[in-house]
C-alpha cells in the first residue's frame, strides 16, 4: 500500500510544484477534453492521418546485476518519419531485425518512444495519457503474426472478440455484445454460431480471422498487421488477403502493413517503405519502389525474391549481398547499409544519407523522383529484367 | 467406392527390374500414424524418383505429407505411432524398407543426408559446431577428434563460412540465421552423399539470405552431382532451381511435371490454384484468386479425390472414385514426357 502511495505521488510532481491544485486538474481536463475530441473528429480520405517524425527507439544494453549500468543501446528504430493517409495501405518492409515490429508496438504505444514524435489527427500520441490515450488505443488496433499463440487457448471465440468492449464499454452496452460478436465473425466469413468454441477447433486461416474480427471490434480507423499472413498455407493466405481487401473498403480503414514477402506487400499496398536498420531506406507509391527503385538495397531486396515463372530464372540478373545484417547495438558509421553495398565510397561511411528525392531527380515527374537515403541514388528495374 | 488407383506409371516406367537406373525410387508409399482419434492417412500411394544431379521439388501445403515421406525416406519417421503398410524406396536398387537397421545406418548421413528446416532447434545448443561437423567423420570415417576438426574446418570453407578457423569452436548461437543453415548444409554435404533432402532450407530466413543459401546448395549440387530433393511450398523457390516437380495433396501426388511444363499449362485444377493465389512481384494484380476451403483433415480425407470439396470443377465422379496418377497427352495424343495428373478432367483442365 505504502508503495503504491508513493508510486502514485512520483507521478505527480506538477501538484507539489503548485500551489493550487484545483486549478492545475481543471486545465489539465480542458486539454484533455480537447485532445479527446480532436481524436474523435473525422479526417477525409487521402488526408494525412497518422504522421510519424523521428521516431526512436532505443532498448538500454546493461551490465551487472546490482549495480546495473548501461553499456550501449540497441538501436532497433533510429529516427524514422512516413504520414499514414486515411483510406490507404501503406506497406512496410525489410528483413528480420530492421525494426519493422518495433515500430508496430510504438504506433501501438505498447512501448515508449525514447524520441519522436507520432501525431494521430494532431495528437502526438507519445505524450497523451488518461481519456485522450484509452481514444486513440480504441482507433488503433493491431492483427498479429502468429494466430496460434495471439489467441488465449482457454477463452471462447466469444470471449476473445468481445474482450475489447470490456474495456471500451461505450462501443457496446452490455446486452448488446453477444450480438456484436456475431455479426463481427460474420463480417469475416466466420459461422455466428462458433461463438462458443475454442481456438484450437481452427484452423490456422480460421483462426487469422478471429484475430481480424478482434481488431475490428471497436470499429477503428487505423489497423497495423504485423505479419498477418507469413503463417499461412499458400492457399490460406489469398483468402485472408482477400477479406482484409474488403473490409478496407467496407470499414473505410487505414493499414500499415507489416511483411518481409515483398509480392505480397506489392499487392496490397499502395505506397512501401523499406527498412534498413532502423532507418528508413527508401519510401513511394507501389510502382515507384517496385519498378522504379533507386536505393541499392531495394534493388538487391528486389533481386533476391523468386519469381514463381521457370522462363526468367536464366535471364534474371540477380544481385546476391554477401554477409548479413550488422547488429543494430553497433550499427555502421554514415550509411547503414554501406557494408554489403557495392556502390559504397568513402562519402558513404563519412555521411548519413538523408531521406530526400534524389538531386538528380528532384523536380522532375519521373517515377524516380520518390525519397530515398542513398547517396548515389540510380534507378535500375530490377523486377522486369 | 471403386479405386483406380494403381501404381501408377508417371514417371517410371514400372518394367520390373529396372529400379537399378535411378538413384531413388519411392513406389506405392503409404505411411500412418496411430493416433488416439483414429490412423492419420498421412502419405497415401505416393510415386517419386530422382536421378543423380537432378532436382526434384515436392510442392504441397501444411499436411499434405511432403515432410513425412521424406522421413520415410530417410528411415528417421518416429515409429510408433508411425506405420508403414506398404510400399518399396528403391536406393540403387535395393529396397531400403528391406534393410536391416544396420545397413540403413550406414546410408544414412553417408548416401543420403537431409538439411532441417529450422537451423537453431536442430543443431545441438551444448555442442560447438566443430563438434558436431566432425561427428560425422568420427561415426562414420573412424577419424580421430583432431582429424575431424581439421575436416570440419575444410567443410565450412567450402560452404563460405568467413573465418572457419577461428569460428570451428563456436556454439550455434553464435551464428546468424543464414550462416546456420550453411552449418547445416556443411554437415549434410560432409561425406558427398549422392542424395540430398532438403525440407524447407530456406522458409526461416530472410529474402536476401536465402538467395545466398539456394545459390550455395545449387552450386555445391552441379559440383558433385547429387540428386536433390526440395521440398517447398514456395512456388518462386521452386520455379528457380527445380527440373522436374510433384505437387502433393493430401499424402498423394496430384500431378507431375518439368518445371517449365508446370508454370505454363498445370493439369490439375488444385495446381492451377496454387499458381492463380500466389501474388506477383513484378505486376500489380486484382483481387487474389483463392481455392475456397480449407486443407483436409487426414484422420478423415473426403472420399474420392481429396480434393473434390475444393474443387471448381467437381463432379459426381469426384466424389465417388479415385482418380489415379495417369499419363498427360497433347491433344492429338503426343506423349509429354514425365507429366502426369491426377484428375479425372485432366484433359479439360489442361487443354480447356
Amino acid at each position: 500500500m505504502a508503495d503504491a502511495e508513493k508510486n502514485e505521488k512520483a507521478m505527480e510532481p506538477a501538484a507539489d510544484a503548485t500551489p493550487n491544485v484545483t486549478e492545475v486538474e481543471t486545465v489539465e481536463a480542458a486539454t484533455e477534453d480537447a485532445a479527446v475530441a480532436a481524436i474523435e473528429a473525422k479526417v477525409d480520405r487521402g488526408e494525412p492521418i497518422l504522421q510519424v517524425r523521428n521516431l526512436v527507439k532505443h532498448f538500454p544494453l546493461t551490465q551487472g546485476i546490482l549495480i546495473k549500468r548501461q553499456i550501449g543501446a540497441v538501436k532497433a528504430v533510429d529516427g524514422i518519419s512516413f504520414d499514414l493517409y486515411q483510406g490507404e495501405t501503406l506497406g512496410i518492409v525489410g528483413e528480420s531485425g530492421c525494426g519493422k515490429s518495433t515500430v508496430a508496438k510504438l504506433l501501438m504505444t505498447l512501448e515508449t518512444a525514447t524520441a519522436g514524435e507520432v501525431f494521430y489527427k494532431g495528437q502526438d500520441i507519445t505524450r497523451l495519457s488518461g481519456r485522450a490515450l484509452r481514444a486513440v488505443r480504441r482507433n488503433i488496433q493491431m492483427v498479429f503474426q502468429d494466430p496460434y499463440t495471439s489467441l488465449n487457448p482457454r477463452m471462447t471465440v466469444g470471449d476473445i472478440i468481445g474482450e475489447p468492449f470490456e474495456i471500451h464499454p461505450e462501443v457496446a452496452p452490455k446486452g448488446d455484445r453477444r450480438r456484436k460478436v456475431q455479426d463481427l465473425l460474420d463480417v469475416v466469413g466466420l459461422n455466428p454460431e462458433y461463438i462458443n468454441r475454442y481456438p484450437h477447433q481452427f484452423s490456422g486461416g480460421q483462426r487469422q480471422r478471429i484475430g481480424i474480427a478482434r481488431g475490428l471490434a471497436l470499429n477503428p480507423e487505423i489497423i497495423i498487421c504485423d505479419e498477418p499472413v507469413s503463417a499461412l498455407d499458400v492457399s490460406v493466405q489469398a483468402q485472408v488477403i482477400n477479406l482484409m481487401e474488403g473490409l478496407q473498403d467496407e470499414f473505410n480503414l487505414s493499414y500499415i502493413f507489416i511483411a518481409h514477402d515483398l509480392s505480397i506487400v506489392r499487392h496490397i499496398s499502395d505506397r512501401v517503405g523499406v527498412m534498413y536498420l532502423g532507418k528508413m531506406a527508401e519510401i513511394g507509391s507501389d510502382t515507384e519502389i517496385y519498378d522504379h527503385p533507386t536505393h541499392p538495397y531495394t534493388q538487391a531486396l528486389l533481386s533476391a525474391v523468386p519469381v514463381p515463372d521457370p522462363e526468367s530464372r536464366e535471364g534474371r540478373e540477380r544481385i546476391i549481398l554477401t554477409g548479413d545484417v550488422p547488429s543494430p547495438a553497433n550499427p555502421p558509421s554514415g550509411c547503414r547499409f554501406r557494408t554489403r553495398c557495392w556502390k559504397a565510397q568513402d562519402k558513404c561511411a563519412k555521411e548519413i544519407p538523408l531521406l530526400a528525392i534524389p538531386e538528380r531527380f528532384a523536380g522532375t515527374d519521373s517515377p524516380a523522383a520518390h525519397e530515398s537515403a542513398c547517396h548515389f541514388a540510380e534507378e535500375k528495374d530490377v523486377v522486369h529484367a | 467406392m471403386t479405386i483406380t488407383d494403381m501404381p501408377a506409371d508417371v514417371p517410371v516406367p514400372r518394367s520390373g527390374e529396372d529400379h537399378g537406373s535411378k538413384l531413388l525410387d519411392v513406389r506405392d508409399l503409404h505411411v500412418e500414424f496411430h493416433t488416439r482419434d483414429g490412423i492419420a492417412k498421412a502419405v497415401n500411394g505416393v510415386n517419386y524418383s530422382v536421378d543423380a544431379g537432378e532436382t526434384l521439388a515436392v510442392l504441397g501445403e501444411s499436411g499434405s505429407g511432403k515432410s513425412v515421406t521424406a522421413q520415410a525416406i530417410m528411415g528417421i519417421l518416429d515409429m510408433p505411432p508411425g506405420r508403414i503398410p506398404q510400399g518399396e524406396i528403391f536406393f540403387r536398387g535395393q529396397d531400403m524398407l528391406k534393410m536391416s537397421a544396420e545397413e540403413r545406418r550406414k546410408i544414412r548421413g553417408n548416401k543420403i543426408a537431409m538439411i532441417f528446416q529450422d537451423a537453431l532447434s536442430s543443431l545441438n545448443p551444448v555442442l560447438s559446431v566443430g563438434y558436431q561437423l566432425g561427428e560425422m567423420f568420427r561415426v562414420h570415417e573412424g577419424l580421430s577428434r583432431k582429424e575431424a576438426k581439421t575436416k570440419a574446418i575444410e567443410l565450412m570453407d567450402r560452404v563460405r563460412i568467413p573465418a572457419a578457423k577461428e569460428r570451428v569452436s563456436d556454439y550455434p548461437h553464435q551464428f546468424s540465421g543464414g550462416m546456420r543453415q550453411r552449418i547445416m548444409i556443411a554437415m549434410a554435404m560432409a561425406l558427398e552423399p549422392d542424395l540430398i533432402i532438403a525440407d524447407e532450407p530456406t522458409t526461416a530466413l530472410d529474402v536476401t539470405v536465402q538467395a545466398q543459401v539456394m545459390e550455395l546448395l545449387a552450386e555445391l549440387q552441379r559440383e558433385y552431382h547429387m540428386g536433390l530433393i526440395l521440398i517447398t511450398h514456395d512456388l518462386g523457390v521452386v520455379a528457380d532451381v527445380a527440373d522436374k516437380i510433384a505437387v502433393m495433396y493430401a499424402g498423394r501426388i496430384v500431378e507431375t511435371a518439368p518445371v517449365h511444363e508446370l508454370y505454363k499449362r498445370p493439369a490439375h485444377p488444385y495446381t492451377r490454384g496454387l499458381l492463380d493465389s500466389i501474388p506477383r512481384l513484378d505486376r500489380k494484380g486484382q483481387e487474389l484468386y483463392a481455392i475456397k476451403g480449407l486443407p483436409p483433415n487426414l484422420l478423415k480425407i473426403p472420399t474420392g479425390c481429396a480434393f473434390n470439396p475444393r474443387c471448381p470443377k467437381a463432379e459426381d465422379i469426384c466424389r465417388t472414385d479415385v482418380p489415379a496418377l495417369v499419363p498427360v497427352t497433347e491433344q492429338d495424343g503426343t506423349e509429354l514426357p514425365g507429366r502426369g495428373s491426377a484428375c479425372h478432367f485432366w484433359k479439360e483442365t489442361l487443354h480447356g
